[in-house]
């Protein structure tokens, strides 16, 4: 099989899926053209992440990565969120196979947007040491 | 769980074996062990029968026993006919070919090592429809060209090229035509004389025969380079142990497929209109990719908008139905299929796109169970589509507007 089970699982059955009407915060990364989107809504309540909903075009890599990260952030506290990385997203869906790699950095990117979009709401300085290059470019997957 | 028949629609990507050459093949692999170059009784009756399909092979395609030279497969048939060609060109200081944008890897990658090593090549534009313009062609033949290789029906979009015109085009002005005729043997006639074809490759398991073996047809005066050197097998051209089983199956396999090819057309052709009208209506903001016109009996090949083909074939998989996409995901490469991208398709649309081919064998359950499916995966993968969610804005506010 191309994918684990666990791929296979978050992919069948993505967790936290959907849009939110009342986000507190909105991130999206990726594009069209290189085939992987990934939209992020955040709730927000006391510096924790009360909920998460996602929405994702693109393949089940991707699908399964945003939805796994959801659930890695979900009651977090928004320090703990930021610290996520696409290998701790790799490494709980069992891996992925290499060419699907930018799908978990998009993911972890798309954590990150929707957090920097949060800071930006709350007039806070989005420091890139910490978000990284919140856009398409950095995902490194499609050179577009 | 509820045991679901497999619904296998991707026959364009390979068929099952036939019972035809299967039997012939059981029968061969038990019976025509000896090597059919050796001068001892059991040798030679194998020989014999290599023989013999080989002339049932030949005149299948209106060719003789000795212009046909059987290789691994339709990819070998390729990378033989086009490098043999320009080699012959290059000796007569023509490093001009014509071919198209939309070909098998196995044309065009080698036709991208021909150009490294100082070929020029002429890519013709397949237009959005998927075909090629004779009179294109016809301009773009230069006094240093030196082969014109254009597909028989293209793999993914089913779109069947003008060969008699190419072909007639190709004899007037001396240029050698090779096609890639591996999705069109065993499904459409084909007469390589009466048709002016200089080269042709095909593939047995495109046409239930099995898989790796194929054969290249080459017309009596055009001489093949050798890329292999042995013994005296294949006129000396592709030397190696001949293989008798696959050899039998593969007569066996085109006789059947050769006998039944009107019905089959027939019959394959009407699931797939079927097939194709339904998927249009039912499903917003699908296309059908291709014209409808000249267009293999099986091939239906659509992009969906907003959505990407691999979760969509995925999801198809969970429910037992096999098809294939073109999406970047599934080519392997961050690019869409450059097939989708030769019609002038944009790459995000291009990544929604979704084939399914049918064969003689797939029945009308296959196409509603695929009707009934498809439309709900379709609307479910969309409705968690951020691009989706765009479209629908935009044509809102059109709408609006
Ligand atoms: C048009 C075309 N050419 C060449 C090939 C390669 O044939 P084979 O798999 O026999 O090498 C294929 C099949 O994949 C094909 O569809």
């Amino acid at each position: 099989m191309l994918y684990s089970e666990k791929v296979m699982d978050h992919f069948r059955n993505p967790r936290n899926i959907g849009k939110m009407d009342d986000a507190d915060a909105v991130g999206e990364v990726g594009n069209a053209r290189c085939g992987d989107i990934m939209k992020m809504y955040l709730k927000i309540e006391d510096g924790i992440i009360k909920d998460v909903k996602f929405n994702t075009f693109g393949c089940a890599s991707a699908i399964a990565t945003s939805s796994i990260a959801t659930e890695m952030i979900k009651g977090q506290k928004i320090e703990d969120a930021l610290k996520l990385t696409n290998k701790a997203v790799v490494e709980a869906l069992d891996g992925l196979p290499p060419a699907k790699i930018h799908c978990s950095v998009l993911a972890e990117e798309a954590v990150k947007a929707a957090l920097a979009d949060y800071y930006k709401k709350q007039g806070l300085p989005v420091d890139p040491s910490i978000f990284g290059c919140v856009d398409c470019e950095s995902c490194g997957g499609c050179g577009v | 769980m509820i045991y679901l028949k497999t619904v296998y629609a991707d026959n364009a990507a390979t068929t099952p074996l036939c019972a035809e050459a299967f039997e012939a093949m059981k029968q061969s692999m038990l019976e025509d062990y000896a090597n059919a170059s050796s001068l001892h009784t059991p040798g030679q009756i194998a020989a014999a029968k290599v023989l013999e399909a080989r002339r049932e092979i030949a005149e299948l395609i209106g060719a003789n026993a000795d212009e046909i030279y059987f290789t691994s497969g339709g990819t070998e048939s390729d990378n033989w006919a086009i490098t043999s060609a320009a080699l012959r060109g290059e000796k007569q200081g023509k490093k001009h070919i014509i071919s198209t944008a939309f070909e098998h890897h196995a044309v065009l990658h080698t036709l991208k090592d021909l150009e490294r090593r100082g070929f020029d090549v002429t890519y013709l534009d397949v237009h959005s429809d998927g075909y090629v313009r004779p009179d294109e062609l016809e301009k773009a033949i230069r006094a240093d060209t030196c082969l014109v290789t254009v597909m028989y029906a293209n793999n993914e979009i089913g779109t069947i090229q003008p060969i008699d015109e190419i072909g007639r085009i190709c004899k007037e002005k001396k240029v050698c035509f090779h096609t890639d005729a591996v999705q069109a043997v065993g499904h459409l006639p084909i007469n390589v004389k009466a048709q002016n074809i200089d080269m042709l490759s095909f593939s047995s398991h495109k046409f239930h025969g099995p898989k790796g073996i194929g054969a290249l047809y080459c017309r009596k005066g055009i001489i093949l380079a050798n890329f292999m050197q042995g013994g005296a097998q294949e006129h000396g051209k592709r030397p190696g142990t001949v293989n008798t089983p696959a050899i039998l199956g593969t007569a066996a396999a085109l006789k059947k497929s050769c006998a039944d090819m009107e019905k089959n057309a027939r019959y394959v052709s009407d699931l797939r209109d079927r097939l194709i009208d339904s998927i249009l209506t039912t499903i917003p903001r699908s296309r059908l990719n291709g014209g409808r016109s000249e267009r293999l009996p099986g091939n239906a090949s659509f992009c969906f908008e907003g959505i990407e083909g691999e979760s969509l074939l995925l999801h198809l998989d969970l429910k037992g139905i096999c098809g294939s996409s073109g999406s970047a995901c599934t080519s392997g490469s961050l690019d869409p299929s450059h097939v989708l991208l030769a019609l002038g398709l944009p790459h995000e649309i291009a990544h929604g796109s979704l084939r399914l081919t049918l064969s003689e064998y797939n029945t009308a359950e296959d196409v509603d169970r695929i009707i009934s499916v498809l439309p709900q995966i379709v609307a479910m993968l969309r409705d968690m589509s951020p691009v989706w969610e765009r479209i629908m804005k935009e044509e809102n506010s059109d709408a609006v507007q």
